[in-house]
C-alpha cells in the first residue's frame, strides 16, 4: 500500500517508529497532488518547498528526542480561510488575491505545534458563502468520484483532497453545512463541532455566531485525532468554550451502539429527497438496530423554519462583517487615481472585489437589518432560533443522538444550480439547524446511491459538547459498514 | 407583488458600498425577490412570547487583564496595505465629500 493511501494515524505511528520519515511522506503526497490537482483543482496554493521545509523539521525535532503528538508529520491540507504567515490567505476571493496575512490563526498555529506539515492551502467558496465551491473566485473544485460533479462547499477543496488522496487530512469551517455536506457528497468523514469548541481566531469571518471549525479524514478515527490536534479553549476568541475537549479519539476507538437511543428527524425527509440517499439511510437505521441500538421516530417541528431563519440570520452576520473590506488597510484597492474620494473607491472596490454570491449576501443582511424590516426577518429569525435550540433539547431528552441523511441528494453536475440561489441553498437543508442551535454533528460515509453510483452521508447530531457521540455511534456504523463492503467505500471511486 | 423592487436594491448597493451596474441590479432585484419570498415564511411561526437567540450558547462578557503584550510591529501592520506613506495607511481623500 503506498503512503498516501494510509491513514493519519498509521502514517503518525510509521514515522514515529522510523519507518519512514515526514519527508517521504509528504515527497509522496506532493507527487500525488502533481499527478491529480490538474482534474481536481483541489488547491489554491501549494509550495513544495515549504511543505518540505517543515516535514524536515519534524523530523529533526523527533532526532532531537522531542515527544511528539499522534499526528507529528503527517500532512494536512488547510482551508484558504485560515490565516497562514508563510502561505497566501485568499478566503477564494479577489479582493484578498496574494494577501499574505500577519499572523497565524489559533488552529493554524496549534497544527503546526502537533507536528501536522501543511501542503498547501484549498479551495472553497468565496468567504465560505456556497455549497458547491462554483463560488470560489478561482473556478470550481471537482467531485473525485465524477469530475463533472461539484465536492460540495464551502469546504469542497478540503473534502476533494482527502477524498483524492492528496492529503490524508484537512481543515474545514462549517456555517450552515460547510464541512459535512462536502464530506457527504465526496464519500468521506467530517465534522462539526460543538460552537465554540475550536477557535475561530484568524478563521476570516462568515457569519461569526455560526462559524465552527472542524475537521476531515477518511476515517472516524483520524478526524477524532485532528479534532482533539486542534480543539480546546482559545484566550484569543471570546466565544470559545472553557471546558475540557470532549474524549473524541476514545470515543472513535470504543465505536459502539449497544443499549444507545436514536431518534430519526421525521421532517428530514419526502419531497426533494432523493430514492437513493433515503434508501442508503434506511438500510443504515436497520444496521443501527442490529448493533443494538434502540431506534425511534421523532418530530422537530421547527426545523422545517430552520433553512429561512439562517438565511437571515448569516447574511445579516455577513452585512457588518466584510464592511472591514474596504480598500483602505490590505487587500484589493480599485479605482484610487486621485480624484475619487474613499467611499467611492470603497464601493468599486467592493464591486470588482467580491463575487455574486457575496454581493447577494451583504444586500439581504443589509435589507434584514434595515428599520422597518429588523422585527419581521432579523428579529423573527432570532426567535425561530430559539425554537430550533428548544426542539433539540426535547429530543435530546428521548434520545442520545439523531440521525438524519446529510444532505438531500449525491453531488449534483457543476453549474446545474449557480445562478439560481435558492435551489443552491436547499443542500444545507439537514445539517443548518445544528449551526443555529450550536451542538455538535458529523457526517458518515453510508453507501452509494443505485442512481447514479455516488456517495450518500449519515449525519449523527449530538447535544452541546456531545461530540464523543458522534465519533462513538460513527464509528460503530464505519466497522460495520468495512464489514459488509470488505474495505471502505473509497475502495469503489474510479480512478483518476 | 414582488417583495423588494430594483430602487430598493439600488439603495441596499449603496448602503452596502457595491458600485453596481445595471445589469447587476436588475439581475440582483430578480434573485433577492425569491429569495426574501422565500424568508419571509419565518413569519408563519407564532413566536410572540419566545425570546430571540442572537447566538447559540448562552455568553457573557470576557476581560482580562489589561496588560502590554508584543503586538504586531508597523512593518507586519502595513504589510498588506495598498498604499503606505511615513508608516501610515495611505487612503483616499476622506474630508471635504458632498453629503
Amino acid at each position: 500500500m503506498s503512503l498516501t493511501q494510509k491513514s493519519a494515524a498509521e502514517l503518525g505511528r510509521l514515522i514515529a517508529s522510523g519507518e519512514t520519515s515526514a519527508v517521504e511522506v509528504a515527497q509522496a503526497h506532493l507527487d500525488r497532488i502533481t499527478s491529480v490537482e490538474g482534474k481536481v483543482k483541489a488547491f489554491l496554493h501549494v509550495d513544495a518547498e515549504t511543505t518540505l521545509a517543515q516535514a524536515r523539521a519534524v523530523d529533526e525535532r523527533r532526532a532531537a528526542g522531542e515527544e511528539l503528538g499522534p499526528l507529528a508529520g503527517v500532512p494536512i491540507a488547510h482551508k484558504d480561510v485560515f490565516t497562514t504567515v508563510d502561505m497566501p490567505t485568499t478566503a477564494g476571493s479577489r479582493i484578498l488575491e496574494n494577501w499574505r496575512p500577519p499572523y497565524d490563526a489559533t488552529i493554524t498555529r496549534r497544527l503546526r505545534e502537533a507536528g501536522l506539515v501543511f501542503l498547501g492551502k484549498t479551495n472553497l467558496d468565496e468567504f465560505a458563502m456556497g455549497s458547491s465551491t462554483e463560488n470560489s473566485a478561482y473556478g470550481p473544485t471537482h467531485n473525485p468520484w465524477d469530475l463533472t460533479r461539484i465536492a460540495g462547499g464551502s469546504s469542497g477543496g478540503s473534502a476533494a483532497a482527502v477524498a483524492a488522496f492528496e492529503a490524508p487530512l484537512s481543515t474545514g469551517t462549517d456555517t450552515g453545512g460547510s464541512i459535512r455536506q462536502p464530506a457527504a457528497v465526496t464519500g468521506i468523514v467530517g465534522m462539526k463541532p460543538t460552537y465554540g469548541g475550536s477557535s475561530r481566531y484568524g478563521l476570516i469571518a462568515f457569519a461569526s455566531s455560526l462559524d465552527t471549525p472542524g475537521p476531515f479524514a477518511r476515517n472516524v478515527l483520524d478526524a477524532a485525532l485532528l479534532h482533539e490536534a486542534f480543539s480546546g479553549h482559545d484566550p484569543y476568541d471570546s466565544t470559545s468554550i472553557e471546558a475540557p475537549v470532549p474524549p473524541v479519539a476514545e470515543a472513535a476507538r470504543q465505536g459502539d451502539v449497544a443499549g444507545l437511543r436514536i431518534g430519526v428527524i421525521k421532517e428530514f425527509s419526502g419531497e426533494g429527497y432523493q430514492p437513493g440517499v433515503m434508501a442508503r439511510f434506511r438500510e443504515t437505521v436497520e444496521l443501527l438496530e442490529s448493533l443494538g441500538a434502540k431506534v425511534v421516530e421523532l418530530s422537530c417541528p421547527s426545523f422545517t423554519y430552520a433553512l429561512p431563519a439562517y438565511y437571515l440570520i448569516a447574511p445579516s452576520e455577513v452585512s457588518s462583517n466584510l464592511a472591514r473590506f474596504d480598500a483602505m488597510r490590505y487587500g484589493l484597492r480599485v479605482g484610487d487615481d486621485g480624484t475619487r474620494s474613499a467611499e467611492e473607491v470603497m464601493a468599486l472596490t467592493r464591486a470588482a472585489g467580491f463575487g455574486p454570491e457575496v454581493k447577494r449576501r451583504i444586500m439581504l443582511g443589509t435589507y434584514a437589518l434595515s428599520s422597518g424590516y429588523y422585527d419581521a426577518y432579523y428579529g423573527q429569525a432570532q426567535k425561530v432560533r430559539t425554537l430550533i435550540a428548544r426542539d433539540f433539547e426535547a429530543a435530546f431528552h428521548q434520545v442520545d443522538v439523531l440521525i438524519s441523511p446529510t444532505t438531500p441528494t449525491t453531488a449534483f453536475p457543476i453549474g446545474e444550480r449557480a445562478d439560481d440561489p435558492m435551489a443552491m441553498y436547499l443542500a444545507d437543508l439537514c445539517t443548518i439547524p445544528t449551526n443555529l442551535a450550536g451542538n455538535a454533528a458529523i457526517s458518515i460515509p453510508c453507501g452509494l446511491a443505485d442512481e447514479d453510483d455516488l456517495p450518500v452521508g449519515l449525519q449523527i447530531i449530538a447535544p452541546v459538547l456531545g461530540d464523543d457521540r458522534c465519533y462513538r455511534v460513527g464509528a460503530a456504523v464505519e466497522r460495520a459498514l468495512h464489514d459488509r463492503w470488505g474495505g471502505d467505500l473509497l475502495s469503489k471511486a474510479p480512478a483518476l | 407583488m414582488s417583495a423588494i423592487t430594483r430602487d430598493e436594491v439600488a439603495h441596499l448597493a449603496r448602503l452596502s458600498r457595491l458600485a453596481l451596474s445595471d445589469d447587476e441590479l436588475d439581475h440582483f432585484a430578480t434573485q433577492l425577490d425569491d429569495i426574501i419570498g422565500a424568508v419571509a415564511r419565518v413569519a408563519e411561526v407564532a413566536a410572540e412570547d419566545v425570546p430571540p437567540s442572537s447566538h447559540a450558547l448562552p455568553l457573557t462578557n470576557v476581560f482580562r487583564a489589561d496588560e502590554v503584550r508584543p503586538s504586531l510591529t508597523p512593518e507586519q501592520a502595513l504589510s498588506g496595505a495598498p498604499a503606505v506613506e511615513d508608516d501610515r495607511f495611505r487612503v483616499p481623500r476622506i474630508l471635504g465629500e458632498e453629503a
